[in-house]
């Protein structure tokens, strides 16, 4: 395979980002030596990007270019123009490693129970062989949750991300009741850490920080892709699970092994479907059955109650 | 037909009528007083356990991410189908001319106004962020059931009011004029203002009863809508047990059985309370009995093809929802929904013996009971087997039970109907005593000559 014709825009884009991050850290780094002797001892704790929670000296702080909570909503409603996003799961590679399972839950400030990625152990039927399903949000593209919401809180973006606003949603959750995959969660109490991160402005792309009273659900880290990086259950996967990528250029690239492949050709040569099909919602999510699996099945299989 | 009665005949008859039918406005004993007081202290402790879930969040109750809607809708549910009744008795079956019913249109119309208005209330308080409830009108999208929901219950609240108004008018004319000194002097300030200079000549008279055809035809889309859009906020969802095109009329039918339920209930507080055995009369009670009758043999109908149909086929997830209802974890509430809420009034209603005041009441009670379980039975069984297996969650996620303070605030819901209904009882005649006189062959001339004078 020629891997120079099939990379393409996204990891191209990919690439620049990391690279102008380097040039920009570094340039923040020497600034920083230069101004050592103004290091005033007062410290400020912030949140990254990424939902880490890191401390920074005052004297070192410097404008970021972070939109409004407005700017963040209009932007977040957009979406990214000319992209359809689409994610492909192998079935046959899961070995329930959960690695996506934790950086979710770390990116999107979750308790251990709130899950956007569930990996689900499942079973079709009495004699058939059990396998580990990771389920996301399928992002549908006739999703019955938006239709339900009364007040357009959760929405479907023209790149096939469907996004909840929490400064909007009431509450009702009829959304949840209206999504056959359970992909939603509600939070029900105050949510993980809400006082360290009281104060900080809301990312509609990311759900976070995550809102008392109101839904939160998988968003392919909305965040993420904007600034050119897969999402992060996609990145910390170490089985080569997940594939992910932009439907309109036909390309998706694994997240453990870098390598892009055609889209179409990846669901056509290994028989990829989605899941609950029959119910119409149109998923972004596909599935490569679990056939010639890469590791025999371990754990037992959780009997549903 | 009614013959006219002479001016003396007519006059005595009206001053007993009005004198029996105020009787509630002028009891304040001490066991008025008992109930008045449990009422608002149940309300009070509703309230605060209301500030309390939303201090600490709806993780209060016992609802987590897979039974998401649990006994709030449930019991917004059972206010709905309640109060459809209104519908049933002050539109329906006057527009039908059926005289027997005509004593039973206020207390419908009490019970229709109370439970819709508490069903307005739980929905509020079922919200993660009823802080946000005006984004329903800023945001409202109107795709979505909610909005249907939330526009046909205003309306119906609305009308549903007009209709208990509109009839009052002239009796509050008639407090007005009769009551003077007799009741405390705010209430009577009311009658004063609400019956809107009331003379009683026919050109009013015709105004009320063109106005109130209008409503009463108004009222028959509007109720069916209100108790079709909820049943939508299941039916348009793709889950076993509720994915069904019967829940419109499966929902209607049943709420003509709570109702009907409900309205005997408050009637025979009224008759033993007010001593009002010549109005709510033996022949009502066995009317109300035949119609509770009828409703529950139309609800059986509709229950037959709820459960038959699917448990002929038994697909894979509705096989899973109907083992769980017929012997699961769920069966004892289904089988008494079905046995006590349905089999047993009509097997007993059919005996003209179980119709007479106090069986039909017992009876009337325990279909209510089972009427509340069913919306149980409708909601929690289906939110608890999704399409797709529930794991890595905490043993609470997967089966629902209530908590205490959601307890406290279904009881809320229920006390504060009561409340409604007696404040409503307390303040105006629980029957409407011009047109209870008319059809005693009192002319209206008699009713309002003294105040023609004035």
């Amino acid at each position: 395979m020629d891997k120079k014709n099939t990379r393409r825009a996204f990891l191209r884009l990919a690439g620049f980002t990391a690279a102008g991050t380097g040039i920009a850290a570094s340039g923040g780094f020497l600034s920083a030596c230069n101004r050592v002797e103004e290091v005033t001892g007062d410290k400020i704790k912030l949140l990254t990007s990424s939902g880490e929670l890191v401390e920074v000296d005052r004297a070192q702080l410097t404008p970021a270019d972070m939109p409004s909570l407005s700017e963040n909503q209009k932007r977040g409603r957009a979406g990214l123009p000319g992209r359809r996003w689409v994610m492909v799961i192998d079935l046959a590679r899961c070995r329930n490693a959960r690695k996506c399972m934790e950086a979710c839950q770390a990116h999107h400030q979750l308790k251990p129970e709130q899950h956007h990625m569930n990996v689900l152990q499942m079973k079709d039927a009495a004699h058939t062989a059990p396998y580990y399903m990771p389920k996301p949000c399928m992002h549908c593209d006739n999703p019955p949750c938006t239709k339900v919401c009364p007040v357009n809180a959760t929405f479907k973006r023209d790149d096939g991300i469907v996004l909840i606003d929490n400064e909007r949603c009431i509450g009702c959750r009829f959304c949840i009741a209206a999504c056959p995959y359970s992909a939603r969660v509600f939070n029900w109490t105050e949510p993980r850490d809400s006082e360290k991160y009281m104060g900080v402005t809301y990312n509609i792309e990311a759900n976070v920080p995550q809102k008392k009273g109101t839904i939160s659900k998988c968003l392919f880290s909305a965040d993420r892709l904007r600034d050119g990086k897969l999402p992060s259950c996609v990145s910390a996967c170490p089985n080569s699970v997940y594939w992910f990528g932009d439907q309109n250029e036909d390309a998706v690239t694994n997240g453990t092994t870098g390598e892009t492949v055609s889209f179409s050709g990846l669901i056509r040569d290994n028989a990829g479907y989605t899941l609950l099909e029959e119910l119409g919602t149109k998923p972004r999510v596909y599935y490569l059955p679990p056939k010639g699996r890469a590791f025999p099945y371990q754990g037992e299989v959780h009997r549903q109650v | 037909m009614t013959i006219k009665k002479s001016p003396e005949e007519s006059r005595d008859r009206l001053d007993k009528i009005f004198h029996d039918l105020t009787r509630s406005l002028r009891v304040k004993d001490e066991l008025s007083r008992f109930w008045l007081f449990i009422l608002i202290m149940f309300c009070i402790v509703g309230v605060w356990a209301w500030g309390y879930q939303i201090q600490q969040g709806l993780g209060i109750t016992g609802m987590r991410d897979y039974v998401s809607w649990a006994m709030y809708i449930s019991n917004f549910v059972f206010f709905v189908a309640v109060s459809l009744i209104g519908l049933l008795i002050s539109s329906i079956m006057h527009l039908l001319k059926i005289r027997w019913a005509q004593p039973v249109s206020r207390v419908a119309e009490q019970v229709a106004i109370a439970a819709v208005a508490l069903a307005g209330i739980i929905i509020v308080m079922d919200m993660g962020r009823p802080d946000r409830f005006l984004n329903v009108f800023l945001h409202g999208r109107f795709a979505s059931p909610i909005i249907w929901d939330v526009t046909v219950i205003t309306t119906y609240l609305t009308i549903s009011a007009l209709l208990f108004y509109l009839p009052l008018i002239p009796d509050l004319a008639l407090m007005k004029n009769r009551l003077k000194g007799k009741v405390p002097g705010w209430q009577y300030k009311i009658y004063d203002i609400l019956s809107l200079g009331w003379k009683g000549n026919p050109q009013q008279f015709k105004l009320v009863y063109h106005s109130l055809r209008i409503l009463m035809l108004l009222i028959i889309p509007v109720g069916l809508a209100i108790h079709t859009v909820t049943s939508w906020l299941f039916a348009s969802t793709l889950r076993a047990g509720w994915d069904t095109t019967i829940f419109g009329p499966y929902f209607v039918a049943g709420a003509f059985v709570a109702g009907t339920a409900a309205v005997i209930l408050v009637m025979y507080v009224y008759r033993v309370r007010y001593r009002l055995k010549e109005y709510f009369n033996d022949e009502v009670f066995d009317r109300m009995g035949k119609t509770l009758v009828f409703v529950c043999l139309v609800y059986l109908y509709f229950n037959v093809n709820e459960f038959l149909v699917p448990g002929y086929k038994m697909k894979v997830a509705e096989g899973i929802h109907l083992t769980e209802l017929f012997f699961g974890r769920h069966a004892l509430a289904f089988w008494f929904t079905m046995i006590a809420g349905l089999i047993l009034p009509i097997v007993l209603g059919v005996i003209k013996y179980f119709r007479r005041p106090l069986p039909i009441t017992l009876i009337a009670l325990i279909t209510l009971i089972a009427s509340w379980f069913k919306r149980y039975i409708i909601v929690v069984p289906t939110m608890e087997h999704p399409h797709l297996p529930v794991q890595n969650v905490p043993e609470h996620f997967v089966h629902y039970s209530p908590t205490n303070p959601e307890i406290t605030i279904t009881l809320f819901a229920f006390f504060a109907s009561f409340l409604i209904v007696t404040v409503l009882a307390k303040l105006f005649p629980v029957i409407t005593i011009w047109e209870y006189a008319e059809h005693q062959g009192i002319d209206k001339k008699y009713m309002f000559e003294d105040y023609d004078q004035n």
